[in-house]
């Protein structure tokens, strides 16, 4: 059967991120199309840990570790370095977390793909502060259970709805920005290839089950990542010189059937699955709309 | 030129190949005239307008590792903003040059002269060198790379300016020849650069049993060690350009000197003229005056104040809870080898002036020895 | 030259068996060698190898790359388990 994925791996086994981690996968994909052509840069997040202890690590590309608030900078230092050299043939990716991407390094981000920087950006989505312990950031959603959203006797979830990081990118205009997620891995390796044959600033949103940070079992990282999808919960979107297209899955799944897997919405009641299915689809005509305009 | 010009200059004959930058005043100026360089291209470098001084020093921390020449400058709460990315550089083992032209921090609001800035960042793994005139300020730019790109040391450089009193006021300055200068510092060969035949992790976690600690002792050591490499150095570039950058240290009309001043930067123009005259009057009086901050000057000063009846150590910046920075720096170098008593004076924060009458009040303090001052042109509330 | 923070070192030669409660197994007569546990794999413990005595019934898969598991580097997460269209790999408790 011919692989619907390139072979070579640039990720190495010995990583130590959790079982079933969904952020390794987005790792292992992204490096699959990028090539060994590519410098790195990762803030502060899993992946900052995830490559293993000194003297160790475990890709096959140079990885440069910056400050939270740093990668947006940094693949913009990257870039230029390698540009003075002549080396406009290397890629250069940030590969950061929804915390460093959607909260503190949300000014370097903007920054760098308004200065226009021949750059790919590379938020793995999981939804929370994850290395942290799983505190709430502003892509985590509406509903969810985390360790400074607690529930408690009051109810106490997050009650505002997630911060769409590529929506943002896309108001920014910026050339390629696109939605992705593990569950679709031919689909994630295209865009990564289509973002490397354009020049100038890229960015790509790829949603990462957490199986501890979510609270589902580590076996259905992939299951969680395809029902976000089909259920519309997180749609996969292409936007390119101006034109935005929108995914319709073939198959489609109920809400429930999305939310019941994770532990971190199992406290919620009816009314408030309510709230999210209401949001869910006014986001999913919102998109349709942009899509015809 | 003025001092920002200089520096610019000095950007200039050192190749530098990417400069990240944001605006922040009394800084402005040079990162103005490099971006006209680079837009007449007269100097071949990247130019990234960042939105930020944290953003400024995380992409030329990043443009170093890639193994390119790289600057930057700022100042007061942008060089504040910076302090993690400072650390970040610093850790990577980064011969990163910037300026820093020295401001006071806020609030209330004051853009004018003073050295809290740079102090708060003097434990930050960068070498420091405060300047007093435009030439230096110059200078310090290729000698500071020089410095930094030694193989044994290989840590950051930071060049001190006085806001406006250096940055904005114009003095004699020799361009230095751009061949000589190019020669001197060629390219740079960075051996820890990114390399992608050998992929690596640049700053991955190191856990207790790791080397961590081991690292920062090669730090510390290689900091302490560069003393002779940086006296060497600069009798090298002394002799190279013709030029008249003091050691570590400045010693200024010290050799039969009872009483003497240690001063930073621009205010020791002031404290110079004013110890001519008091010579003149027959007063045994001199200077000492710190070049390099880091590595700390200490056997230079043990050497200078032996003798001395009295020394004031003058800090034009401030610490809260204790004496300044300055004097517990040299109280630390001078205990258990050289017994002088001294005195600490705060000056010329927030840009107010230190006077020659100033300096003739702390001398006579120092002299008369009863009562002890700390601040000096402040207003008794 | 200074000490530097500095990684070369390859993390393959780490073994995280230890990490597993349960471990994959696969059952080569039920396998498609479709390589889909490949895919999904987020540990790179699944190998392709060809192996003449991973025999499937099927003669038109003997021949093909089999999937064989590094059981060094598997954490046992079991997305191997759940995506397998052919329910050719189960989870089976590791001994204590």
């Amino acid at each position: 059967m011919p692989l619907t994925i390139p072979r070579e791996e640039y990720m190495e086994q010995g990583h130590t991120a959790c079982a079933g981690c969904g952020a390794a996968l987005s790792m292992r994909y992204m490096l699959k199309a990028a090539g060994p052509k590519t410098a790195l840069a990762i803030p502060a997040c899993c992946w900052s840990v995830v490559p293993g202890e000194f003297p160790a690590t475990n890709l096959k590309v140079p990885l440069l570790y910056t400050p939270f608030a740093a990668a947006g900078a940094a693949i913009s230092g990257l870039r230029e370095g390698l540009d003075a050299q002549g080396k406009e043939d290397y890629n250069v990716f940030a590969f950061a977390g929804d915390g460093g991407t959607a909260d503190i390094g949300l000014q370097g981000l903007s920054a760098a793909m308004e200065r226009g920087h021949n750059v790919i950006y590379i938020m793995y989505d999981n939804e929370a502060y994850m290395n942290t312990g799983i505190q709430r950031s502003g892509s985590t959603p509406y509903g969810a259970w985390t360790t400074t959203t607690p529930v408690g006797m009051k109810r106490d979830f997050k009650k505002q709805n997630k911060k769409f990081v590529a929506d943002l990118m896309i108001a920014q205009n910026v050339p390629y920005v696109a939605t992705a997620t593990i569950g679709y891995p031919e689909d994630l390796e295209r865009k990564i290839s289509i973002a490397k044959s354009i020049k100038g600033p890229k960015f790509i949103q790829i949603l990462s089950p957490c199986p501890p940070g979510w609270y589902h079992n580590s076996a259905d990282t992939v299951k969680i990542s395809r029902l976000a999808v089909e259920s519309k919960v997180f749609p996969l979107y292409e936007f390119r010189n101006g034109k935005f297209s929108l995914f319709k899955p073939g198959k489609t799944a109920r809400l429930t059937d999305y939310l019941s897997l994770q532990g971190r919405f199992a406290h919620l009641k009816d009314d408030e699955i309510k709230v999210i299915e209401e949001s869910v689809n006014e986001r999913w005509s919102y998109l349709l709309k942009k899509e015809q305009s | 030129m003025t001092g920002n010009e200089a520096v610019a200059a000095g950007v200039k004959l050192s190749n530098v190949k990417v400069i990240a930058a944001y605006p922040i005043t009394p800084q402005t100026t040079i990162v103005e005239k490099l971006a006209e360089m680079v837009a007449n291209g007269e100097l071949n470098s990247k130019f990234i307008e960042v939105e930020s001084e944290h953003s400024a020093m995380s992409a030329v921390t990043a443009s170093e590792m890639t193994g390119v020449r790289s600057f930057t400058a700022s100042s007061s709460h942008g060089l504040l903003y910076m302090h993690e990315a400072l650390h970040w550089a610093a850790g990577m083992r980064l011969p990163l040059v910037m300026t820093v032209v020295n401001r006071a921090i806020g609030p209330p609001w004051s853009i004018w002269g003073e050295h809290t800035d740079s102090f708060n960042q003097k434990d930050t793994g960068w070498l420091q060198m405060y300047c007093e005139t435009n030439q230096e300020a110059m200078d310090s730019i290729l000698l500071g790379y020089k410095i930094a790109e030694n193989n044994k040391l290989l840590l950051p450089v930071m060049n001190m300016l006085d806001a406006f009193t250096l940055s904005h006021t114009s003095e004699p300055v020799e361009v230095r020849s751009h061949s000589t200068a190019a020669d001197y510092l060629g390219e740079l060969e960075l051996e820890s650069k990114m390399d992608f035949n050998n992929p690596a992790g640049y700053g991955s976690i190191v856990p207790p049993d790791g080397p961590f600690m081991e690292m920062k002792k090669d730090m510390r050591d290689s900091m302490y060690n560069a003393t002779n490499a940086i006296k060497k150095e600069i009798t090298t570039f002394n002799d190279l350009f013709n030029a008249e950058l003091p050691g570590l240290t400045e010693n200024f009309m010290m050799e039969d000197a009872d009483y003497a001043l240690i001063t930073l930067g621009a205010i020791s123009s002031t404290a110079k003229y004013t110890i001519r005259k008091l010579r003149e009057r027959g007063q045994k009086v001199g200077l000492i005056r710190l070049y390099f901050y880091r590595p700390f000057p200490g056997e230079e000063i043990v050497k200078a104040v032996k003798g001395l009846k009295g020394l004031g150590v003058v800090e034009r910046n401030l610490s809260f809870g204790q004496r300044g920075p300055t004097f517990e720096d040299v109280a630390t170098a001078l205990y258990g080898r050289v017994d002088v008593p001294m005195r600490n004076y705060v000056v010329g924060l927030g840009g107010r002036d230190v006077r020659v009458k100033d300096y003739e009040l702390m001398f006579e303090n120092l002299v008369e020895g009863n009562n002890e001052i700390e601040w000096v042109n402040v207003e008794a509330r | 030259m200074p000490f530097l923070p500095i990684t070369y070192a390859s993390t393959s030669t780490k073994i995280l068996s230890s990490w597993r409660t349960s471990k994959p197994v696969i059952d080569y007569t039920k396998c498609t060698r479709c390589a889909i546990c490949w895919k999904f794999c987020p540990d790179v413990a699944i190998d392709l190898v060809v192996d003449s005595r991973l025999k499937s019934p099927n003669e038109k898969f003997s021949s093909l790359e089999a999937p064989s598991i590094d059981y060094d580097h598997c954490k046992g997460c079991g997305i191997c388990e759940t995506e397998c269209p052919f329910g050719a790999i189960e989870m089976v408790r590791e001994e204590e």
